[in-house]
């Protein structure tokens, strides 16, 4: 792999604000249960949990697909057609079992369609992926209009919003830690992660040293429309409705938690306990400050100047160190 | 690695598949149900409790129209002594309303008026909340029936088509030609109401009364001006226009304080103050109607208060007192009809800002 020399700078660099990502997370934790009322009970904590599961989720291939340098904005979207597809074919008739993996197919499929644009005829994914945003919400709406469909299986909608023995996990969580270590895993630890850091840093670097940057790319899209389909399953269960409108918006929340969690949007950096410690710190913050009846519009002063942040310090530590290697060298 | 995820995703599926027993389709499954109807006995007599905290949550945050509901809330709350909140999404999709009604249930409200954008998303919150003991007050746009307790209803079809009969009876000074300006051919609340309109028509003292036409605007601002142009075209001695659409009343008004049938051809129906302002002002419109926004609110704070203190359940034919409004029993399931629409005027019309 091309990591000559370079590679502990940029590693203790990120490290550091990864860590730092954690720690903050870890403390927003730690006050809010101590000074917000209600935020530690169990209950509360469940709410939280689900609340960012549908993030977290989508927010694990994401992060593949940002440290490649490319970016999936149509992942909501995804699942709000998934959700409305889910809904349209239990209006038909179909078992609840035969619909969940056609879903999850549909996901992978929608997927794929950004991928074969991006790697196959070679188009910018931000254009792209903007596009399918509007063009998979746009077949949302036509597959099931402004209706809803609620009379999914009591089965399967309590398992979704129900906790483990009914403590305060809730079940929908598992499926996420499992799915959260294979990420981790092959991001951290295998040849596949790697490439994906490699095809960030530097694409044509990569192609030299025999990574098949393209394939590469295209599945990583196929997995993350996969794991946006089952975030819409998710969804729909737990919501009992199946609607075109499900996750509207939410690609914003998901790139903000990756970018917050320490990867550049520029590729080739980042981590994934980061990118959850990222995840958690904004549904914490919201949820906390919810209970203290802090505003939206507050909320999203927050959100934003946190985003300011997560981009501006890890800038200004590289320059501030460099100009410090510049004075000690004149 | 190809093969590798793609033996991934294809194993996914089938263990997905594998675990399925049976199938469970629509028509087997048991829909969604929810919390048990509350079996506590009301007793109209109990105290009316003070310091009850209500929280009101609309479909979305300024919005002028909810705004204006919730303000009659506020105003009907510290009439009893009451806590008022108001929380709520910026955007009106179904599932943002339900983390607010979790944050409520954290917070430990006693109940929360809610203006529901899906009736089914927000029902296992809202019985989680019945089921710590709070109370659920639907209003303006009903959740699922066996998630809420009471719906405030702002009219029913018979009120809103009798009180559109009555202005029209009066405005063509009880005989003559009048019309109708509605939507779409297939509005289901317009044709509705009309269906009781042309009822009432058939009463004695509407005898004289005669609907030459129904047109129809389309709710499309211009379509509806050229619909009205056509209707005074066709019918030179019409007396009234009579639409039940804010936009096809706006735009009739538009089109008779213009031209020289203003004065002489009534136009009335269903609109909003601000939009009809002007038209009231300068002599086209003599008075309209449409419920009023505030009343909604101050009727689902006093419901709340009384469902906190034991008053009422919810149950069919009980009674309830609601301050300035007077007092009102619950219909079916749980409903409550907040009376005839407000009817404006000259003498009214700068009161309310909707």
């Amino acid at each position: 792999m091309s990591d000559k020399g370079t590679r502990p700078a940029w590693l203790s660099r990120l490290a550091s604000w990864d860590a730092a990502v954690i720690v903050i997370t870890v403390l927003v934790l730690v006050i809010a249960s101590g000074a917000v009322e209600n935020f530690g009970s169990s209950r509360n904590f469940t709410f939280l949990l689900l609340d960012l599961l549908p993030i977290a989720l989508i927010a694990l291939p994401m992060t593949f697909v940002i440290v490649t340098g490319e970016i999936d904005l149509s992942v909501a979207s995804t699942l709000g057609l998934t959700s409305a597809v889910m809904g349209d074919l239990w209006n038909r008739g179909l078992p609840i079992e035969t619909i969940i993996p056609l879903c999850l197919v549909l996901g992978a499929v929608l997927g794929a369609l950004n991928g074969f644009f991006v790697t196959v005829l070679k188009l910018p994914s931000l254009a792209v992926t903007i596009g399918t945003l509007a063009l998979y919400r746009g077949l949302a709406f036509v597959v099931l209009g402004d209706s809803a469909v609620a009379d999914f299986p009591r089965d399967y909608t309590s398992w979704v919003t129900g906790t483990i023995g009914g403590g305060a996990i809730p079940n929908v969580l598992i499926p996420l830690v499992v799915l959260a270590l294979v990420f981790g895993l092959v991001l951290h630890a295998t040849p596949i992660g790697r490439s994906v850091f490699a095809a960030g840093a530097s694409e044509q670097a990569a192609r030299f040293a025999g990574i098949r940057v393209a394939p590469l790319k295209f599945w990583l899209y196929v997995v993350s429309g996969l794991v946006a389909g089952l975030a819409g399953v998710l969804w729909t269960l737990r919501y009992s409705s199946a609607r075109a409108d499900n996750g509207l918006g939410m690609e914003l929340a998901v790139v903000a938690a990756v970018l917050l969690g320490g990867v550049s949007i520029f590729g080739g950096k980042g981590t994934l306990p980061g990118v959850l410690a990222g995840v958690v710190l904004l549904a914490t913050l919201q949820n906390a400050l919810r209970l203290q009846d802090v505003s939206n519009e507050a909320l999203n002063v927050v959100t934003g100047v946190l985003l300011i942040i997560s981009v501006l310090l890890p800038n200004i530590v590289i320059r501030f160190r460099a100009a410090l290697r510049r004075r000690a060298t004149t | 690695m190809k093969r590798r995820l793609l033996a991934g995703a294809v194993s996914a599926a089938l263990v997905l598949t594998v675990a399925a027993c049976g199938g469970t389709t629509k028509n087997d499954s048991s829909s969604a149900g929810g919390g048990a109807q509350s079996t506590a006995q009301a007793n109209p007599n109990a105290a009316t409790k003070e310091d009850v905290k209500m929280a009101f949550l609309p479909k979305q945050l300024n919005n002028p129209y909810s705004d204006i509901e919730v303000g009659g809330g506020k105003t009907a709350l510290d009439e009893l002594k009451g806590r008022y909140k108001l929380v709520g999404p910026n955007d009106a999709s179904a599932s943002s309303q339900v983390s607010y009604i979790n944050t409520l249930i954290q917070q430990q409200q006693d109940v929360i008026g809610i203006a529901a954008n899906d009736p089914n998303a927000v029902c296992p919150s809202l019985n989680q909340a019945r089921g710590s003991g709070m109370k659920v007050v639907a209003f303006d746009s009903d959740a699922a029936k066996d998630c809420r307790d009471v719906f405030i209803n702002q009219a029913t079809t018979e009120g809103i088509g009798e009180q559109l009969a009555k202005m029209a009876g009066e405005l063509a000074g009880g005989s003559g030609e009048i019309a109708i300006l509605s939507a779409t051919p297939n509005a289901t609340n317009q044709n509705a109401w009309i269906e009781v309109f042309k009822q009432q028509l058939a009463k004695p003292e509407y005898a004289n009364l005669k609907l030459v036409k129904v047109a129809y605007g389309n709710d499309d601002d211009q379509k509806s001006f050229q619909e009205a142009q056509g209707l005074l075209q066709s019918y030179p001695n019409l007396k009234a226009i009579v639409a039940p659409t804010t936009v096809g009343i706006a735009a009739a008004a538009r089109y008779i304080s213009s031209s020289a049938y203003k004065g002489k051809v009534a136009v009335t129906g269903l609109g909003t103050p601000n939009q009809m302002r002007e038209y009231v002002k300068d002599g086209t419109v003599t008075k309209f109607a449409l419920w009023n926004p505030a009343d909604i609110g101050y009727l689902a704070a006093y419901a709340g208060v009384a469902l906190a203190s034991g008053q009422i359940t919810g149950a069919e034919g009980q009674k309830f007192k609601a301050g300035k409004l007077g007092e009102y029993t619950i219909g079916k399931d749980g409903e409550i009809v907040l009376g005839p629409p407000t009817v404006f005027d000259a003498s009214n019309i700068d009161q309310y800002n909707f």
